[in-house]
């Protein structure tokens, strides 16, 4: 494999992106390519292989990503984009917590010596049950993490296998535990509809999540993704393909147990406790603020302009190690397109959205067909309701076609 | 050397002053691949008509469907010179249609004609099409010449076939002569025997001219050109004439002879087979089986068998993309100027649309017509389930023709009339129990059947041409391994016992989808189509009842559960761009759905609805 030419000049920014950037957070996601296991239903940018040779190995990986953080830097200072400090980090893979510790810390430091961060800031890594230890939550606490994020993903040992998850769900509570006693705060991330999950599971699933008393839950519905393992064992009709209904059937479970049990959605698939413990970082995606993905695959935003870097972590690591951004494509979004979005990803939050007044019109049909909140909409703001929830894309179509 | 007459015996047979006794018109009746074109070709080559290098191969038949199904749409006529003894005789090749859809056009071919040959391929015997136009070919009294075609083949059986002749037409099996169009044997023969047996023409030379028009061709440079065959008098060039059914006088522009390319000549006399110009634009100015005559010295009786083209099978045409309507209408304006048979007015569908309601002939003709908008138009275009012609006769005795099942009229009813045909079918003995349950379950009555030879049957049934319109021949082909073919003429109507089934969704009746039935088929028609707009029809957010029923009666329901779930679980940086895409990709999906009240439809599930059994173009090559 040859590097790709560097180019002449660093790549700029367009123009524009830094209009009202003052108005807009700036959150920084770091991507860590590496798990030990690929699980079937997997189709995240992730390697297993400890060594990819060429500066892309896990050993070497942090001090890549630094480079791409001090590239990014220059990247922003040369369009001119106001200096701002970081609200929110998150780190997320792949498997963050398979590189040590001290080197998640390092990237860490590297966004706080870079840009600063906020009082305040948020500051999240995935983590597995199994990639973890007592010591390790601590470290991570005291370079200043202040969540971490478990994938948890089903308490039934079966459901767990199906999905290839390796960690004993034994070790939740465990985790959870010491992650608290570092200071933590604590998400627990569960998927529902795995193939041959029954709704009884997926019950004992949301009350083990419950019983552990997290600060914040996220749940997702399983999607066969193409081209993974599992979307070939449904292929070959070794498991079923997920059925919607089901899916919608176990979505409503947990919304409402969830609810009663004091963690209300702030976002279609996330639920937390208080307001605080709502994830800051998700949230500015959702409304469309700035932020700059580092790592091979990762996408970026800033005021319109989005973009993500090449997926390999070998091509990754060349183009750093030359001084280039490593971006592969991108798009300048129109006024059109930038509405699109705030529609779409708006509408997925709990606090409503503002539809603007060319917009209002749409808002009672919506309403009558229960999709919508009616109070809300009377004074213009779209606010899902749980039948609206599950057809939120049929809700984005009738608001911006 | 063929026996090619020489420049003074061609002297004596020259268009317009060719005594009628040297004149000899005969036309080829044959089924659909049974070698007529490679046979007529050979005739035209052997002829010296055409020379090898010019040879297309099936040069009469013109338009490329034709040549690329191997049938002919149009016939046309050649005239040929052939050499017996120390004569030259003129010999004129018409060339009949092929298929039952055209059998009007067949009807008045063969009355241009004095004899016919009877080509039967000698590895397949006799079909029923052929078997029809050789019953008309002898009702016209014309003298049949049997041939057994491409005796070269392996699998050819002219033994077995020749007695299968003999029975049908008399005569000896010795009489069928045997010969090859693709290597040219025997065919020197049949062009003697041509000569030999069939009768010169009769006609008055003095008379008042009366030539009869058994084709009409658009072309779109020198406008309609008219075949015609004259009985009486001459017609010359310049001079004007009369089409007896309409009155309307045109002026002769040219007057010639195919050979086969157009020849002008100095006109054309008793017994002579030619082609008119007179600049008309419109086949329907000159239309087949009119009899034309002098403007100046009219006849005053014109030949019989005069008919208006009656279209049979009617059906909906729309264009999938909605924006291509005005580009169908001007398709159609312009095929039609060169189809005198096809009829059709506008028409608007809730589920697919502008477009219009078609009158044909047959499905053949359906088919061809289609093909053409298609392939010569460049149009993508879905068709409805053909139907007939209904007549409904109301409890006070009004009456209302339908042609379409929305104008099938609500109210009190007291009885609906079909069409019905006379069907022929021939078929290796072994299907005979399989063709009767079909056309049992079709509403038919026997009534006759009779062995062709050992084992091979023609079957002799009354239909409902509804019946046999919709998949007949496709299932009649499939269960006898393609063995079995099919004629049907028109005989007559009868009352019987139809109703008009509906397919609503959520209560809004979807008039593409309605049909006329008879009431002991209405509930499988409902269960039918219920069934396949519930998989076809995506889930929307609300329960969608699909429902069949006659009148106000439901007789069949289907429910299309409601969606509950269409959201992506997350979407997080990286998922956002290709969510926004997959919305745009919506949006653009959606504008192309038909809106049923409420119920959003995709178009394609209208027209996979129209055409999942429907299509049959790969089954009837």
């Amino acid at each position: 494999m040859t590097p790709p030419a560097t180019p002449a000049t660093p790549w700029l920014l367009p123009e524009g992106v830094a209009v009202g950037a003052s108005e807009r957070d700036l959150g920084v996601y770091l991507h860590v390519p590496f798990c030990s296991v690929r699980c079937g239903y997997c189709d995240f940018n992730t390697y297993t292989a400890t060594e990819l040779g060429g500066g892309a190995s896990q050993a070497s990986y942090a001090t890549t990503a630094i480079g791409e953080i001090a590239l990014a830097d220059a990247a922003l200072r040369d369009a001119g984009l106001p200096a701002r400090e970081v609200s929110t980090v998150f780190l997320g893979g792949g498997t963050p917590t398979l590189l040590p510790a001290h080197e998640l810390a390092r990237m860490l430091a590297a966004v706080a010596d870079t840009w600063g961060l906020a009082d305040g800031a948020e500051v999240t890594t995935e983590a597995n049950p199994d990639s973890v230890t007592a010591p390790d939550l601590a470290a991570l606490a005291a370079a200043g993490f202040t969540r971490v994020s478990f994938g948890m993903q089903s308490a039934v040992p079966e459901v767990l296998a199906t999905l290839d998850r390796t960690h004993d769900p034994a070790r939740v509570p465990d985790v959870v535990r010491w992650a608290r006693d570092a200071g933590l705060a604590v998400s627990l991330d569960v998927i529902y509809g795995t193939p041959g999950e029954s709704e009884d599971q997926w019950r004992r699933s949301i009350d083990a999540v419950l019983a552990l008393e997290p600060d914040h839950i996220s749940a997702y519905a399983l999607v066969v993704e193409a081209g993974t393992k599992m979307a070939a064992r449904v292929r070959r009709g070794e498991l079923p393909m997920p059925d919607g209904d089901d899916e919608a059937t176990k979505y409503e479970l947990a919304a409402t147990v969830f609810d009663a049990a004091g963690y209300g959605w702030y976002e279609i698939s996330n639920f937390a406790r208080r307001p605080q413990d709502r994830c800051r970082h998700n949230i500015a995606y959702w409304r469309s603020h700035d932020w700059w993905g580092i790592g091979p695959g990762a996408h970026s935003h800033l005021g319109g302009y989005r973009w993500w870097n090449v997926k390999h972590p070998r091509p990754y690591a060349d183009r750093i190690a030359a001084g280039t951004l490593p971006l592969a494509d991108g798009e300048h979004l129109t006024p059109a397109q930038r509405e699109d979005e705030r529609i779409l990803l708006g509408i997925r939050l709990a606090e409503g959205l503002d539809v603007g007044a060319h917009l209002v019109g749409r808002l009672p049909g919506l309403v009558s067909d229960g999709l919508l909140q009616a109070a809300p909409a009377r004074d213009g703001v779209a606010l899902l309701t749980l039948r609206g929830r599950l057809l939120a894309d049929t809700v984005v179509v009738r608001l911006t076609d | 050397m063929p026996p090619i007459p020489s420049a003074a015996l061609n002297a004596r047979i020259l268009p317009a002053s060719t005594p009628a006794e040297l004149l000899r018109n005969f036309c080829i009746i044959a089924h659909i691949d049974h070698g007529k074109s490679t046979l007529a070709d050979r005739m035209l080559q052997l002829t010296g008509v055409v020379d090898a290098r010019a040879m297309r191969a099936q040069y009469l038949d013109r338009m490329d469907i034709e040549r690329e199904r191997g049938i002919t749409i149009k016939s046309q006529a050649v005239r040929m010179p052939w050499q017996v003894g120390e004569t030259a005789y003129a010999l004129n090749m018409i060339d009949t249609p092929g298929h039952v859809d055209f059998s009007y056009e067949v009807s008045r071919s063969l009355a241009a004609c004095e004899g016919a040959v009877l080509v039967v391929d000698a590895a397949q015997g006799i079909e029923a099409q052929t078997l029809a136009n050789l019953y008309m070919a002898m009702e016209n009294d014309l003298t049949i010449i049997p041939v057994l075609n491409k005796i070269d083949l392996p699998a050819a059986q002219p033994e077995k076939f020749a007695d299968e002749l003999a029975n049908l037409i008399g005569g000896e099996p010795d009489d069928c002569l045997r010969v090859s169009g693709k290597t040219g044997e025997g065919v020197l023969e049949l062009l003697d025997k041509i000569v030999e047996l069939v009768p010169p023409p009769v006609g008055d030379p003095n008379a008042p001219a009366r030539a009869m028009i058994f084709d009409s061709v658009y072309d779109s440079y020198r406008g309609v050109i008219t075949y015609v065959r004259v009985i009486d008098g001459q017609l010359s060039p310049r001079e004007k004439i009369v089409m007896m059914s309409t009155r309307a006088t045109h002026e002769l522009l040219e007057i010639g002879v195919s050979s086969p390319e157009p020849t002008p000549s100095a006109g054309l006399g008793v017994g002579e087979v030619g082609y008119l110009i007179t600049g008309v634009k419109d086949v329907r100015q000159s239309r087949v089986g009119d009899t034309v005559t002098n403007f100046g010295k009219p006849a005053t009786t014109a030949l019989g068998g005069y008919r208006d083209p009656q279209p049979m099978v009617f059906s909906g045409l729309y264009p999938i993309d909605g924006s291509d309507y005005p580009a169908l209408r001007d398709a159609l304006d312009k095929l039609k100027l060169n189809d005198a048979a096809l009829v059709y007015e506008p028409e608007t569908s809730v589920a697919l649309g502008f477009g219009f309601r078609l009158g044909f002939l047959g499905l053949l003709h359906l088919e061809i017509c289609r093909e053409r908008l298609e392939r010569e138009f460049n149009l993508d275009l879905i068709s409805t389930a053909p139907n007939v012609i209904y007549k409904v006769t109301m409890e006070d005795r009004s009456t209302v023709t339908v042609t379409n099942p929305s104008e099938f009229p609500e109210g009190k009813i007291a009885e609906v009339s079909e069409p019905v045909v006379k069907a022929t079918i021939l078929s290796p003995s072994d299907f005979v129990g399989t063709i009767m349950e079909m056309c049992q379950n079709r509403r038919g009555t026997l009534l006759g059947m009779d062995y062709l030879s050992a084992d091979r049957v023609e079957l002799r049934y009354t239909l409902p041409l509804g019946e046999i319109i919709f998949d007949f021949f496709d299932q009649l082909k499939s269960r006898t391994r393609g063995y079995a073919s099919l004629d049907y003429d028109i005989s007559g109507e009868q009352v019987a016992n139809l109703v008009k089934v509906d397919i609503l969704l959520q209560g809004e009746q979807v008039d593409a989808f309605s049909a006329i039935v008879h009431r002991d088929k209405a509930y499988a028609y409902g269960v039918m189509m219920t069934g396949k707009l519930r998989e076809l029809i995506p889930r929307q957010q609300f329960e969608v009842p699909i429902q069949a029923a006659v009148g106000s009666r439901i007789i069949a329901r289907e429910t299309i559960r409601a969606m509950r779930k269409d959201v992506l679980a997350k979407c997080y940086g990286g998922d956002i761009s290709r969510k926004r895409k997959l919305l745009e990709k919506q949006k653009e999906g959606k504008k192309r759905m038909k809106q049923i009240g409420r119920v959003e439809v995709p178009q394609e599930a209208f027209i996979a609805a129209l055409s999942s059994d429907g299509d049959s173009k790969d089954t009837k090559k």
